[in-house]
C-alpha cells in the first residue's frame, strides 16, 4: 500500500493521506512529489492532512512535513494541521518557532574563473601588505626591547631556547649526518674515476659548511619549530589569550613574538655549526669505512679546503633563516582565525612560507656572494 | 588607581554628576560587509551594573569586544568619560586599558602559565610591587573566587567553571574600576553563581567599580542589574533598554517579554 496519497476533494482543497510506517529511510517520498501534484492542480488553496493509517513515525515524517509547509507557504496555500497527531504538531511548532534567517545561509554560487583570479590576486596583495606590516611591528618591538622600554619574561625565554635549540639536536644530528654521508657516497664514486678520492673531503666540507648545513637546519627547524610557533600562537588566538594580553595593554608582539624570534635567531647558528660537524663526520664515515681513507688525512684535507669565509657565509645564512622562520611562524600564528581548523592551516602555511623564504634567501645570498667573489 | 569608596554607589552618580563612564553612540557592528547590529545607543553610568542581554548568537560578545577596544566600530563611536578609545593617543589608551578588567567568555587564561603567574602578570607589568607582595595579592584574589590553594595549577589542569573563576580573579588583579564580564556564571553551579553575584555587588559598592555583564541568567539579571540593553538578532538592533525589573513590568515588546519571563508569556 502507498504511504503517501493525494486526494483532491474539490477544486481548491486537497487532503494529504499518510499511512503505514514513516521511518527515516530511502523508501520515504520527498516533498517534490507534493509540488508535482500541486503543479497539476494550481487552483488548490487549502491543504489538510489525514493520518488515520499512520502506524509509526520519526524524523522522516517531520522533515517531510516541514518541507510541505515551506512549499505551501511559498505557494500561498493554507495548511490545516488539525489532522496531524498532537506530538507531531508540537515538534513542528518547535522547529518553526525561530523563523529561518535569510542571510544566515552562505552564498555558494560559483564564481567565474576571472573573478576568482581577481580575488586571489587581491588577497595576495593584501597578504603581502600584512607581511610588511608584521615585519615593521616586529622591528619596532625589537627596537623598544633594545632601548630597554620593553621586556619579556626570562623564564619563558629560557624554555623557548631549550625548545628551539637543545631539543632539536637529535633530528638535526640525524639529518645532517645522513646528508654528509650521501654527499660523500655520490661524490666519491665520481672522484674515484680520477683516482682523487681524498678530495671528497673538500666536496663534503665546502658543501656542508657553506650551504647544506644551513639549508638542512633551516628546513628541519621550519617544520619543527616554525610550525610549533604558529600552532602555539594560533591556539592562543582561538582561546582569546592574545585578546586578553592586548586589552591589558601588553603588546603580544613584545610578549610573544620577540622572545620566539630572539631565541630562534640565537639558536640557529649554533644548530648550523653542529650540523656542519655532523655532516663532515658523515662524509668521513663513508671515506674511511668504504674507501679506506684515514680519518686523520680526511680531517686535514677538510681543514685545508674549508675557509673561514665559507663558515661565515653558512652561519650568516643560518641567522637569516632563523629570522625568516620565526617571522613566518609567528605571523601565521597571529593571523590565525578563531577555530581549530584555522590553527591547522596556520601551521601548514607557516611551514610553506618559511621553506619558500629559505630557498629564496639562499638563492639571493649565493648570487650576491658570487658577484662580490667570496 | 582612583579608588573612591562610596557606599551606596547607585546614588553616587547623581552626586558626581559627571560624564557617563561609557557612552555608545550610533554604533554599527560589522564583520567585514556582514552587519551584525546597527543604531546601538546607550550609556553606562558610574556604579552601574549594566546588563547586556539577548538571544544566543545575537552579538553580545561582539558588543563587548567593541567596548573593550578589540574591534573598531564600523560606524559610530564609543566614549569613555568623553574620550574616544580609537582616537586617543597611546598613553591615554594604555591608561584606559589599565582601568579595565575583562573576563572573557572562554576564560582566556594564558595556558603556558600557572594560575598564580596569570594573575601576577598584570601586577608585574603595571606596578612596582615586590614578589612577596604580589604573591599575597594573588592568593587573596584566588581566595575571593573560591580557588584558594590552586596557585600552582596550570589552566589545563582545572575544570571549565574553575577556569572561568580564575579568569575573574585575573580580571580583578589590578582593582580595575570598569569591569567587563562575558557570561560569568555560565558553567558555574548555583552556589558559585550566587557567590559571584554577591562579589559583583561588593565590588561595585566598595570599590566603586562599574560593571558591564553579558548574561542569560535571569535570576542574576534581576538581582544585580540596574540598567540594561536588549539586543535582537531579528531586527539587528537594540529593542529595549533600562532597568531589567522595570522592563519586566512595563515592556510591551513580545521578544523582550518572552525572554524575561523564560517564554512563559
Ligand atoms: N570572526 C567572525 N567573523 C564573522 N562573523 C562572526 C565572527 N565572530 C562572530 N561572528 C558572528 O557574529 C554573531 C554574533 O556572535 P557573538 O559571539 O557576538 O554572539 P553572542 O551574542 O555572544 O552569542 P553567545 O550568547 O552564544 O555567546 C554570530 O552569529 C556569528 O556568526
Ligand atoms: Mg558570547
Amino acid at each position: 500500500m502507498e504511504i503517501l496519497h493525494f486526494d483532491q476533494i474539490s477544486d481548491d482543497a486537497a487532503i494529504v493521506r499518510l499511512s503505514g510506517r514513516w521511518k527515516t529511510g530511502p523508501q520515504l517520498p520527498s516533498a517534490s512529489e507534493l509540488s508535482g501534484h500541486l503543479d497539476q492542480t494550481p487552483a488548490t488553496r487549502r491543504l489538510s492532512f489525514d493520518t488515520q493509517g499512520l502506524t509509526e513515525w520519526d524524523t522522516g515524517l517531520l522533515s517531510f512535513l516541514k518541507s510541505v509547509m515551506r512549499e505551501c507557504s511559498a505557494r500561498k496555500i493554507d495548511v490545516d494541521r488539525s489532522g496531524l497527531a498532537a506530538g507531531v504538531r508540537r515538534l513542528l511548532d518547535l522547529a518553526m518557532a525561530v523563523p529561518e534567517k535569510k542571510d544566515a545561509h552562505r552564498s555558494t554560487k560559483s564564481e567565474s574563473f576571472l573573478s576568482r583570479v581577481g580575488s586571489e590576486t587581491i588577497a595576495f596583495i593584501q597578504s603581502a601588505g600584512e607581511m610588511v606590516a608584521f615585519v615593521g611591528a616586529a622591528c619596532s618591538a625589537l627596537g623598544r626591547l633594545l632601548l630597554r622600554r620593553a621586556s619579556f619574561r626570562t623564564d619563558e625565554f629560557k624554555l623557548l631556547v631549550q625548545e628551539s635549540g637543545a631539543q632539536a639536536l637529535p633530528i638535526v644530528s640525524l639529518i645532517s649526518f645522513l646528508v654528509g654521508l650521501i654527499l660523500a657516497f655520490i661524490g666519491i664514486l665520481q672522484l674515484k674515476l680520477f683516482g682523487a678520492q681524498i678530495y671528497v673531503a673538500d666536496l663534503v666540507g665546502i658543501a656542508m659548511v657553506r650551504e647544506m648545513g644551513a639549508i638542512m637546519t633551516g628546513i628541519i627547524i621550519a617544520g619543527r619549530t616554525g610550525a610549533a610557533f604558529a600552532a602555539q600562537l594560533g591556539t592562543m588566538q582561538v582561546n582569546e589569550e592574545i585578546d586578553a594580553l592586548t586589552t591589558l595593554g601588553i603588546s603580544p608582539m613584545a610578549f610573544l613574538v620577540l622572545p620566539r624570534m630572539v631565541s630562534l635567531t640565537l639558536m640557529m647558528p649554533l644548530l648550523c655549526l653542529y650540523a656542519n660537524i655532523m655532516g663532515i663526520l658523515g662524509g668521513m664515515m663513508v671515506a674511511a669505512g668504504l674507501h679506506g681513507i684515514k680519518p686523520v688525512s680526511y680531517f686535514q684535507r677538510t681543514a685545508e679546503a674549508v675557509g673561514l669565509n665559507d663558515l661565515a657565509i653558512g652561519l650568516f645564512m643560518s641567522i637569516v633563516f632563523g629570522i625568516l622562520i620565526s617571522l613566518a611562524g609567528c605571523m601565521r600564528g597571529m593571523q590565525c582565525g578563531r577555530s581549530a581548523s584555522a590553527v591547522g592551516s596556520a601551521t601548514t602555511s607557516a611551514v610553506v612560507t618559511s621553506i619558500v623564504a629559505i630557498i629564496m634567501a639562499t638563492a639571493m645570498i649565493t648570487v650576491v656572494c658570487d658577484v662580490i667573489g667570496i | 588607581m582612583p579608588h573612591t569608596f562610596n557606599s551606596g554607589a547607585t546614588d553616587s552618580r547623581k552626586v558626581n554628576g559627571n560624564a557617563p563612564v561609557i557612552s555608545v553612540q550610533d554604533l554599527t557592528m560589522a564583520y567585514g560587509s556582514f552587519v551584525l547590529m546597527r543604531d546601538v545607543n546607550f550609556t553606562v553610568q558610574r556604579g552601574d551594573i549594566f546588563i547586556i542581554m539577548g538571544g544566543s548568537g545575537c552579538g553580545k560578545s561582539t558588543l563587548l569586544r567593541h567596548m573593550v577596544g578589540l574591534l573598531s566600530p564600523a560606524k559610530g563611536r564609543i566614549l569613555y568619560e568623553g574620550i574616544s578609545f580609537f582616537d586617543a593617543a597611546p598613553p591615554t589608551r594604555s591608561a584606559l586599558m589599565k582601568r579595565m578588567g575583562i573576563l572573557y567568555q572562554s576564560g582566556a587564561l594564558w595556558s603556558s602559565m600557572t594560575l598564580a603567574e596569570n594573575i601576577a602578570l598584570p601586577l608585574e607589568h603595571y606596578t612596582a610591587l615586590s614578589p612577596g607582595q604580589i604573591a599575597e595579592i594573588v592568593s587573596f584574589k584566588l581566595a575571593l573566587v573560591g580557588l584558594a590553594g590552586f596557585e600552582h595549577y596550570y589552566p589545563s589542569e582545572i575544570s571549565g567553571g574553575m577556569r572561568k573563576r580564575a579568569g575573574l580573579a585575573r580580571a580583578l588583579s589590578l582593582d580595575p574600576d570598569i569591569l567587563f564580564f562575558d557570561e560569568p556564571s555560565a558553567g558555574l553551579d548555583p552556589v558559585s553563581a550566587k557567590r559571584l553575584d554577591d562579589l559583583i555587588l561588593e565590588l561595585r559598592d566598595n570599590l566603586g567599580a562599574t560593571v558591564v555583564v553579558v548574561t542569560h541568567e535571569l535570576h542574576s539579571i534581576f538581582a544585580i542589574g540596574n540598567n540594561s540593553v536588549f539586543l535582537d538578532a531579528q531586527t539587528r538592533t537594540m529593542i529595549a533598554a533600562g532597568n531589567p525589573n522595570t522592563l519586566l513590568r512595563e515592556s510591551q515588546d513580545p521578544t523582550v517579554r518572552t525572554f524575561l519571563t523564560r517564554g512563559k508569556e
